[in-house]
């Protein structure tokens, strides 16, 4: 049995008394460093900060120097060097005022660590209750609450006044707000299946067995307007596969959407409207680069891996009298992502 | 006091005359008088919310750079014959591309701004991460401070927003590639998707619009925000005072550190040339979105191997590893769950449970004090453990973001390693969860051992009796107190169902899921070792109880070693202060 020395807590053998919790031993006492006590060290990190702070003018003189004496050029090499020079000489004049000044305040400024008090953050119930007063104080010289009428109106008119600005905005944000032409592409019935970016026709005979051939519609490049917007919709990437490998197409009964084993899809996913630019010779699939969806050419391009549902749309296809490869229609389903009203009429 | 009997130098004087002019125009007194000295807590782990707040700087001094060069168009041009990058030469273009190409090829100096900005951005959303990290483990969104995590989670958000508006703008083939998956994403919306689509394009994808109005967005709009944001960010933290990690004389009602002036203040100063000095290096050195690789946007090409910047890679994971089963019709109408719920829904619950937590476990702590000294994470392992999962689940998603670079480095089939991904989305939160929580409880239990029975020597000794034990050294006040300054917070206890009449109480049921919450939280516990419990340990370890008790600072090895105890080194049971915690 003994007493404890500054806390004045009795602690008997057999544990009878004890503070329930430990104590807050208070701060560590300040311990000097180097620097406050060793005027060589003193010294030494002054020379220090000296050289970090030279360090910084000279980076900005070989930034302006290099702004000068090295320009781009006209080479990858002129402009790698032009851009590590201005680089490391703006890093090292900002880095020498950084590190430099962090040092100084690190090391030589006093570290004495200083103790606040904190205050609740509720405002005292006297505070409280003299806010409440000048609330009600103020309602009260409003007259709101004897003219109801008048209030609602108000309210009404502010409630409304944002769609004198809403209305207009979201009426020409939007263009002309017709999202049927989702719906369709610019190819038709006769239009020529041409090269992407070459921008020529295709005659069957040239497309062998194996090829893969990005497609546009003809005249897509001729466009005065939209024509990025109609190419986003358009592409078609054209296979040629072994008739025999050919398993099926989306053809219906009694028509015959691809020729001689060459068949036209669609080139935008339709998961979320990746062009689909993957084609793997020996499995006939296709692979959308962005998600990895996977479509089988040899099979109506069905989905046989990956995040999206549905097969590509098939673009019905043959040939002309000059035994050109043209498009029978447009697609006969929305190409791309699944949107709300796609299977709408 | 000797300054004041030399007469002021001509520097002074006018310093203050300057001071007297605002003072009597401003009151500035009263600001300095409030500042000046104000005391801020010191950590590296403080630095990370001000690396956020420099990056944005930085990104503020190099747009505003940038946008002197930047043509904001979609209008078709072409690359001149005679440009600088011969592979461009005569390739059709929109206004946006080629002002990048100017900006990186013919502006002195403006690749490495364009190269400083988006490094800034990529270091903002990862300092902006990393912060909340520190903030979410420590416990420091607690109240009075959870208005200020939502105005942090606000941020987040618009620096996702900001991100991407800014990735977008140049009309690179990949940016473009990034844009039409959003399109994608935005037309799976139910009712509303294709209108939201035209909303954002001004009529079909791509159309002319959208580089002008992310430009807007970019420069204007979202900045704004973030200004304005991180000005109430900052304005709160002053005025609740920063938290602190616990610690000898640091308590829940004082701030232990520096004042302002000098220390805080420069330190302030001198950050930001750090931050900025860091960002400027890597951008002299690492190439980034070399955009004259990849092209202009053209809807027909896309690469192999693209990603987007990191803090899109987990939604970019979502979308590759949803099963493309889930889509499905109501009537004539599709609903492409396979695009909402990775694009929407994971994300959705990924954000609220974040932005939402604070209030959850204070419902669930039912405490409604303020709390200003920072917890260790291992003292409140659901937390810790809640919080890893979640990292757990966002980090799987970055990496299935990565899955076809993970097949093509690695010669995996990509089928295989989405498979993994997505079982692991499923397991591997979970188990973190698990074992982050075994091992906070671990960790806990080590703190008590520590307490109890002092650090390990390596001196061993011999008794007269032949016993060999091994001498250890017991903690010092200010090691221990950091080790037991803790509450364990313990299951709430509700009222019952029925008063002593036996008639049903109101709020019942809601007690009982504050309860239940309760428990799951934390029924799990370590409590932090008493001081009658290490009376009772140097006692049976035959301590003179003189050693025992707080602020007790003698650690004389000698006085171990005299007890000349027979069970020193024996963990009897000293873990389990209450049965829970085995």
């Amino acid at each position: 049995m003994s007493t404890h020395d500054h806390n004045d807590v009795v602690v008997h053998a057999d544990g009878e008394t004890t503070p329930a919790r430990f104590e807050n031993p208070g701060l560590h006492e300040h311990t000097p460093r180097q620097a406050d006590v060793d005027p060589r060290v003193t010294k030494r990190v002054e020379r220090q900060v000296l050289a970090l702070f030279t360090a910084s003018i000279i980076g900005t003189i070989v930034v302006v120097w290099a702004y000068f004496a090295l320009p781009p050029g006209e080479t990858a090499s002129s402009m790698r060097t032009s851009n590590i020079v201005l680089g490391v000489g703006l890093a090292v004049c900002l880095l020498g005022i950084g590190i430099g000044g962090n040092y100084f305040i690190k090391v030589l400024m006093s570290n004495r660590e200083y103790t606040e008090e904190r205050h609740a953050q509720r405002s005292s119930d006297e505070t409280r209750e003299v806010a409440v007063q000048m609330l009600q104080d103020g309602a009260q010289d409003s007259g709101l609450t004897r003219r109801k009428a008048l209030v609602g109106a108000g309210v009404t008119a502010l409630a409304l006044f944002p769609l004198s600005i809403l209305v207009p905005l979201l009426g020409n944000v939007g263009s002309d707000w017709n999202v049927r032409k989702f719906k369709h592409t610019m190819w038709k019935k006769g239009m020529r299946l041409h090269t992407d970016p070459t921008n020529r026709p295709i005659r069957a005979a040239d497309v062998t067995i194996g090829d893969v051939w990005h497609v546009i519609p003809e005249g897509l490049e001729e466009l005065e307007h939209g024509k990025l917007d109609e190419k986003a919709k358009a592409v078609v990437l054209l296979v040629r596969l072994d008739p025999r490998d050919l398993r099926s197409d989306q053809s219906p009964e009694g028509e015959t959407w691809s020729h001689d084993g060459i068949v036209a899809y669609s080139k935008i996913c339709t998961h979320v409207g990746c062009p689909v630019a993957l084609y793997e010779q020996q499995t006939h699939h296709l692979l959308c680069p962005c998600h990895q969806s996977t479509f089988d050419v040899a099979d109506g391009c069905k989905v046989v891996f990956g995040p999206a549902k549905r097969p590509l749309p098939q673009l019905p296809i043959t040939v002309d009298d000059e035994g050109y490869l043209v498009a029978q229609s447009d697609f006969t389903e929305p190409i791309g992502p699944t949107f709300w009203e796609r299977a709408t009429k | 006091m000797s300054e004041l009997k030399t007469p002021p130098s001509g520097g002074a004087k006018a310093a203050a005359a300057t001071a007297d002019y605002l003072d009597q125009r401003t009151g500035v007194g009263n600001a300095v008088k409030f500042f000046a000295r104000k005391v801020f807590p010191d950590h590296w782990s403080f630095f990370l919310g001000e690396i956020a707040l420099y990056s944005f700087v930085t990104l503020l001094v190099s747009g505003v750079f940038l946008t002197m060069f930047f043509v904001p168009s979609m209008a078709e041009t072409h690359y001149p014959d005679d440009g600088v990058w011969a592979t461009m030469r005569g390739v059709e273009m929109s206004e946006a591309f080629k002002s990048t190409l100017d900006l990186s090829f013919e502006v002195r100096g403006g690749l490495l701004m364009r190269q400083i900005h988006h490094w800034a951005a990529l270091i903002f959303m990862a300092s902006i991460v990393v912060h909340m990290m520190r903030v979410f483990f420590t416990g420091a969104f607690r109240k009075p401070r959870e208005i200020n995590w939502v105005v942090g989670f606000v941020l987040l958000i618009l620096g996702l927003a900001a991100g991407f508006s800014g990735y977008s703008l140049p009309d690179d083939v990949l940016s473009g590639n990034g844009l039409r998956i959003t399109d994608g994403v935005v037309k799976a919306i139910p009712i509303i998707g294709s209108y939201l689509s035209y909303f954002i394009f001004g009529g079909e994808f791509p159309g002319t619009d959208l580089i002008p109005r992310l430009f807007t967005v970019h420069i204007l709009l979202v900045p704004g925000l973030i200004l304005a944001l991180i000005g109430l960010h900052l304005f709160l933290m002053v005025m609740h005072k920063h938290t602190q990690f616990p610690g000898s004389g640091r308590t829940n009602s004082n701030v232990v550190g520096y004042p302002a002036l000098p220390v805080y203040a420069g330190k302030l100063l001198f950050n930001f040339f750090v931050v900025f000095g860091v960002i400027a290096l890597m951008a002299g050195t690492m190439s980034i979105n070399p955009v004259w690789n990849y092209g202009p946007y053209d809807p027909s090409p896309v690469s192999a191997g693209a990603q987007p910047d990191w803090y899109m890679l987990f939604l970019e994971g979502a979308l590759r590893l949803m099963p493309g089963g889930a889509e499905f019709m109501i009537g004539d109408f599709t609903v492409p769950l396979n695009v909402i719920i990775p694009a929407m829904v994971v994300p959705g619950v990924l954000f609220t449970l974040l932005a939402a937590y604070p209030f959850i476990e204070s419902f669930a702590t039912g405490d409604t004090s303020e709390h200003h000294l920072l917890d260790r994470p291992r003292n409140r392992p659901f937390r810790t453990a809640f919080g890893t999962s979640l990292l757990m689940a966002f980090f799987i998603l970055v990496l299935a973001g990565s899955n076809d670079l993970i097949a093509t480095h690695f010669h995996l089939s990509i089928n295989d390693i989405t498979w993994v991904f997505r079982v692991l989305l499923f397991v591997g939160p979970w188990l973190t969860f698990v074992v982050t929580k075994r091992i906070c409880l671990g960790l806990q239990r080590k703190d008590r051992e520590l307490v109890l029975h002092g650090h390990e020597t390596g001196r061993i000794v011999r008794f007269a009796s032949g016993e060999y034990i091994e001498v250890h050294k017991p903690l010092d006040a200010h090691e221990r107190w950091l080790r037991v300054q803790h509450e364990a917070v313990r299951p709430l206890e509700i009222e019952p169902a029925e008063d002593s009449r036996g008639v049903r109480r109101k709020g019942y049921r809601k007690d009982r899921v504050r309860q239940r919450l309760s428990q799951v939280f934390y029924e799990d516990r370590v409590e932090p070792v008493t001081p009658a419990e290490l009376a009772a340990a140097h006692a049976a370890h035959g301590h003179a109880p003189a050693e025992v008790g707080p602020g007790h600072d003698d650690h004389a090895v000698a006085a171990i070693t005299a007890g000349g105890g027979t069970q020193h080194g024996v963990p009897e049971g000293e873990t389990v202060p209450d049965g829970r915690n085995r």
